[in-house]
């Protein structure tokens, strides 16, 4: 029954994350940028029988909403125990490279905007001493690689954002999970071409869960990712860097 | 929003063509670019048999990410949700709040969508008709931009065209059905043996007042005294609540099985055992709803158990004749061909007329019947059915058809040249153009 704020709500992971949540008796307050998706997120999950505190559509890129979206959020769940960070980009990474702009966004939208979000959360937890923080990371933040190192490298930092706040919050008791997809069939993957390693967003979603309540500090979904990227890590940077990935 | 999927194909497999996949995840405000020789398809959950699920050449709108629930009243039992929606996805949120869908296929993995371009029927049409009669209202987003709320009062020609369209009137983007009143998921029914079709009949006449489901099984290699012999299974919704029991575990086909698992032989020993299993010509019990309504289900991806080759589905209906005439002669010839149906499946429909133009249940009785693909063995029988159901005055359906010739297409269908003005002159299928615009015949 925790009170759950979720962030990038309409998300295909988040939305079957939410699913699982609030079929179990979470209190939801949902963030998204698009009213028109948000809501029919909303009335989905209430038709299946979902408890939807309130709702909220905003652009996370703008970081001087996010004071007021946490308060709203705070008053609405009247109290925070589960935070799931979940919006995200995969911009064109070759557009990325002859424009900085483009690539700064993409920065600002998987990395910033995150930072700006998880410094309201964290002192909050912290002061509460408690409450579990879980964010959508990606395996593509393990390593840097020609097709997509802008998103990568977002990604990456973020990563090592987190495994800082959880070394900072081990001590009051606030959990903070690092959530590392492979590929996912969603519509942030719409344009690539599937394959065998492509998960379902419910399957992904399952693991999400499940990994919270088993107070991980970083998952790989599926697990056998684990595996793909200890290899692609093993690999000596003299040979990485002439591969074609 | 381009995806090269490497095939999506129809739960036949006999038809693997070409075609561009474009998933959708949320209600489109407007259809896709087409390339300019390109129509458009919507595909559900592909449980479409032959090719009225397919477009060679073209493109397929994946449909099942609009998978959103909309609406439900509690108290009417009336349901709005996104066409992707699957009918098991329905149940698990309407069962524990006393509402089962008016109408169930043999399937319960088939998208609301598909139930209505389709217009399905189920076990109950004896005295429920079709899906399609539940339908209230519903959105269909057409090429011109244009989004139609059309329901049996308002836009009422393209409701009737777009309830059993095949797909062709347009993305349907969210319907609203009317529920069925039950106590929980469980079914009392009770399963009668008979040895001859003849008194398949009797029984189902017998059962028709006091039944809302009837189905039966029959064995197809059986000749003689015991024409047409099988298992009559019969049921009503139990008043019982008893405990909402959690969901099963699922065996998946995960790959071909060879071609030649299912033979005559094994048929025939599975027809046989299947036949016997029950010593008593008569058995009653309460079950779940889903071993009722959905036995396949329980194996995933069970067509995989067909090889490579695939298989056909050939579903017919032909009138009542005092004399019953041709559903005998169709079971003496399926029989004498020597090719076993492992799935064969009779059942009355009754007389309440369908708001679908198109739709292909009409009072008579029905036989499905599943074939190993085995080429222009099995299409040489096909031909001979065919002209039974011609000559009959039945008909054939399209969801589960590969075969049909165009000619008889356009008489089952009378009133297909009227649906042809409401299909949006960018939608089309392979089945379309071979049935309404003589292109060839597939498989
Ligand atoms: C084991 C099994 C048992 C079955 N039993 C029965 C039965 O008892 N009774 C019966 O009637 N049928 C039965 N069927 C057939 C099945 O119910 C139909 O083929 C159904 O239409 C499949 O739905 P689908 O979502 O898979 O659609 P698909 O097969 O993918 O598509 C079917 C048609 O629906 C159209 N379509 C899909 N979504 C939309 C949309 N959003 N807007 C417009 N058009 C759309 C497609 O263009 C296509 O013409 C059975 C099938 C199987 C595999
Ligand atoms: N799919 C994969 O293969 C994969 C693999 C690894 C990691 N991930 C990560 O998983 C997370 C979820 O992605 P998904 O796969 O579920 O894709 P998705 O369905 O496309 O979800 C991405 C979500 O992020 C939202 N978003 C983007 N920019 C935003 C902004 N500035 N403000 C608010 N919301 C914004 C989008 O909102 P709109 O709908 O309004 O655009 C969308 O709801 C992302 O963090 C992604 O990086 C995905």
């Amino acid at each position: 029954m925790a009170k759950t704020l979720i962030l990038g709500a309409t998300s295909a992971i988040a939305i079957e994350t939410a699913k699982i949540l609030s079929d179990r008796g979470d209190a939801l307050f949902l963030v998204a940028r698009s009213p028109e998706k948000l809501e029919s997120v909303r009335c989905d999950l209430e038709v299946r029988g979902g408890k939807i505190a309130g709702t909220l559509s905003s652009d996370l890129n703008d970081f001087s909403t996010h004071p007021g979206l946490m308060k709203k959020a705070l008053e609405a769940l009247q109290g925070l125990d589960l935070v799931l960070i979940a919006h995200g980009t995969l911009g064109d990474q070759k557009a990325c490279e002859q424009d900085f702009v483009l690539a700064e966004k993409e920065i600002r939208t998987n990395f910033l905007s995150c930072v700006s979000l998880l410094t309201l959360i964290s002192n909050k937890m912290e002061q509460e001493k408690s409450g579990t923080i879980a964010v959508i990371s990606s395996v593509a933040g393990d390593r840097g690689r020609q097709s997509n190192y802008i998103y990568g490298s977002a990604k990456g930092a973020l990563n090592l954002f987190l495994q800082g706040l959880r070394n900072r919050m081990y001590s009051s008791g606030v959990m903070v999970l690092t959530i590392k997809p492979g590929f996912v069939d969603t519509p942030m993957t719409a344009a690539l071409k599937k394959n065998f390693l492509f998960a379902k967003p419910d399957q992904i979603g399952r693991g999400i869960v499940k990994a919270i309540d088993r107070k991980k500090d970083v998952v790989y979904l599926p697990c056998f990712w684990w595996g793909i990227m200890a290899i692609i890590k093993a690999i000596p940077e003299k040979i990485f860097k002439r591969l074609k990935l | 929003m381009q995806n090269h999927t490497p095939h999506v194909e129809s739960w036949g497999r006999t038809v693997i063509v070409p075609q561009r996949v474009i998933p959708l995840f949320w209600q489109p405000k407007k259809l896709p670019e087409l390339d300019e020789q390109e129509t458009l398809l919507p595909y559900g959950e592909g449980r479409s048999y032959g090719d009225s699920c397919l477009n060679e050449g073209g493109v397929l709108l994946q449909t099942r990410g609009m998978n959103r629930f909309i609406y439900f009243d509690e108290s009417q039992g009336i349901l709005r949700c996104e066409a992707g929606v699957r009918l098991d996805e329905i149940l698990e949120v309407t069962i524990p709040r006393g509402w089962f869908i008016p109408v169930s296929p043999g399937t319960q993995f088939v998208t609301l969508g598909g139930a209505i371009a389709n217009d399905i029927h189920g076990k109950n049409h004896h005295v429920a008709g079709t899906f399609g009669r539940y339908v209230r209202a519903m959105e269909v987003l057409r090429s011109d931009g244009k989004r139609w709320l059309c329901s049996p009062q308002e836009n009422s020609d393209l409701f009737g065209a777009t309830i059993g369209g095949l797909g062709l009137t347009g993305l349907v983007l969210w319907a609203e059905i009317q529920m069925k009143r039950v106590s929980g998921p469980w079914i009392d029914q009770e399963t009668v043996r008979f040895s001859h079709v003849d008194d398949f009949f009797k029984i189902s006449e017998d059962s028709e007042k006091d039944y809302e489901y009837s189905v039966s099984w029959i064995d197809t290699l059986a000749q003689g005294k015991h024409l047409g012999r099988g298992h009559f299974m019969r049921g009503n919704h139990s008043p019982q609540k008893l405990d909402y029991s959690s969901k099963p575990k699922k065996i998946t086909i995960p790959c071909n099985a060879p071609n030649w698992l299912l033979n005559t032989f094994t048929v025939r020993s599975f027809n046989f055992l299947y036949y016997h299993r029950q010593l008593a010509t008569q058995k009653r019990n309460t079950v779940h709803y889903r071993p009722f309504f959905y036995p396949l289900d329980a194996v995933l991806a069970w067509n995989k158990l067909y090889g490579k080759r695939g298989f056909f589905q050939y579903q017919l209906v032909v009138p009542f004749k005092n004399d019953r005439e041709p559903i005998k002669e169709i079971l003496r010839l399926v029989a004498k061909s020597g090719m076993a149906s492992f799935l064969a499946v009779l059942k009355t429909f009754g007389n309440i007329p369908s708001p679908g133009w198109m739709s292909f249940p009409r009072e008579g009785v029905t036989l499905a019947l599943d074939f190993p693909n085995q080429g222009s063995k099995t299409r040489k029988l096909f031909e001979e059915l065919d002209r039974i159901v011609r000559t009959s005055q039945g008909a054939l359906y399209p969801a589960k058809d590969a075969t049909m010739l165009a000619e008889d297409f356009q008489k089952f269908y009378p009133r297909w040249q009227e649906f042809q003005k409401w299909v949006d002159p960018k939608f089309s299928s392979s089945f379309w153009r071979r049935v309404a615009e003589g292109q060839g015949s597939n498989g």
